[in-house]
């Protein structure tokens, strides 16, 4: 594996550690997680803080009947939540949001190909295929989008990205990747809003398509 | 913007002399697992009920404390610190006195059942890494991530309240991650020397796994 050299930014782990990063961003956090022991680290110590401010919060006494229901369930027997592992290239979060299936993937056109895990008000995720040389066209965003390469690399404006890196663009980013000659690229790629290919899809298609 | 570099070394900072005696206490006592972690270890290795009560009474009342300020109704509150309770007792064999304090680890479980119970879906989670684990504890690792915690702790204390209200706002979720960036004073100093010190921990560990 080619070295990490573009990690999650600090303020997005701390909003992922204290659970208020939208669902798509989570999904590729805990995804760069796992391919990242750097990010790992600084994450256990965004908990660390968190274990810190909780044990210093004021205690609230707690009721009896609490700790009486809780003590008779110990010896309960229980189903075990699911553990995703990894799968080929896909990171354990990635395969739990395929449901342990392989993607399935939708042509965009030129090569490239889109499978969307997850999409709601708050945000979309979605994996791309991206053929070697090909650019994806041109993408706007409104607001954030967190891209981790998960085979290949591309390279945008801004630089070169490998597998493992998480590309963080925002806003004022008008940015076209293209993949890297070699293998195909395949990205995970969150987003807040929806994206703009402003060079594939009239704009009013949009909702249509999901892009 | 509100960005804050904390030093938290002593000879830089003037301390407050019953935080002196206490940081004496501390070094006195150099190789000593504190009781919590004790009681988890406990619990983990020896399925012991008796140290989990004494876990439980140590931190479901503050586990409520926490929860109640995000805004929970108190039978809410309790439901979610029965949860979290529960998940400890479960997960136990994934603590690792090494890497996580007890704390930060049921902050952790807290925070994962508080968003699966208020928002119906699995927050997703980092794969676990595989460590082997041992019964014995490597005591210095786990007293020196103690003590760590332990300097964080006085450091987040020697906050100014308004600092202090926006850490505790960021770890109970309720800042976006915009908001963090550019509003809060996270200690990123102590924070960040955690880090470092924390991956060498953790690349000793995987030392000989990979
Ligand atoms: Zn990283």
């Amino acid at each position: 594996m080619t070295v990490i050299t573009h990690h999650i930014p600090d303020h997005i782990l701390a909003a992922y550690a204290a659970g208020n990063l939208p669902h798509a961003f989570a999904i590729v956090v805990a995804s760069h997680v796992s391919l990242c022991d750097e990010c790992r680290v600084a994450l256990e110590a965004h908990q660390t803080v968190g274990g810190a401010v909780m044990e210093g919060a004021d205690s609230v006494a707690v009721s009896n009947a609490l700790k009486d229901n809780l003590f008779a369930q110990l010896d309960e027997p229980f189903t075990p939540q699911p553990v995703f592992e990894r799968k080929g290239v896909y990171p354990g979060p990635v395969v739990e949001a395929l449901k342990g299936k392989e993607p399935r993937w939708k042509k965009l056109g030129m090569g490239v190909r889109q499978d969307i895990l997850a999409a709601n008000d708050q945000g979309s995720v979605r994996l791309l295929y991206i053929p070697p040389g090909q650019a994806v066209p041109d993408h706007g965003h409104n607001g954030l989008e967190l891209t981790l390469v998960l085979q290949g690399s591309f390279s945008d404006q801004t630089g070169r990205f490998g597998t493992g890196d998480v590309e963080v663009a925002t806003e004022d980013l008008d940015h076209t990747p293209i993949a890297d000659e070699g293998e195909p690229c395949i990205c995970l790629a969150a987003t807040d809003a929806p994206l703009r290919f402003n060079a594939w899809v009239p704009r009013l298609l949009q909702p249509i398509f999901r892009i | 913007m509100l960005m804050l570099e904390l030093d938290i070394s002593p000879t830089k900072q003037a301390l407050p002399a019953a935080v002196k005696r206490k940081q004496k206490r501390v070094s006195e006592h150099k190789m000593e697992i504190s009781q919590q972690t004790r009681w988890m270890l406990a619990v983990r290795d020896r399925r012991d009920k008796k140290a989990f009560s004494e876990l439980f009474d140590f931190y479901a009342p503050r586990l409520k404390g926490f929860v109640n300020r995000s805004g929970v109704s108190s039978q809410q509150a309790e439901e979610i610190v029965q949860e979290v309770m529960l998940t400890i007792w479960r997960k136990a064999e994934m603590f690792d006195p090494h890497r996580a304090q007890v704390s930060a680890w049921i902050y952790q479980i807290a925070r994962n059942r508080q968003i699966d119970m208020m928002r119906k879906e699995n927050r997703p989670v980092p794969e676990e890494l595989s460590i082997e684990q041992s019964d014995e504890p490597d005591v210095g690792q786990v007293v020196a991530l103690e003590q760590e915690t332990e300097k964080l702790r006085q450091a987040l204390e020697n906050l100014n309240e308004e600092q202090k209200t926006m850490i505790e706002k960021a770890y109970l979720g309720e800042l976006t991650h915009q908001e963090i960036s550019t509003q809060t004073g996270l200690p990123m100093g102590t924070v960040k020397s955690r880090i470092r010190l924390g991956l060498e921990r953790l690349r000793h560990e995987l030392k000989g796994l990979r």
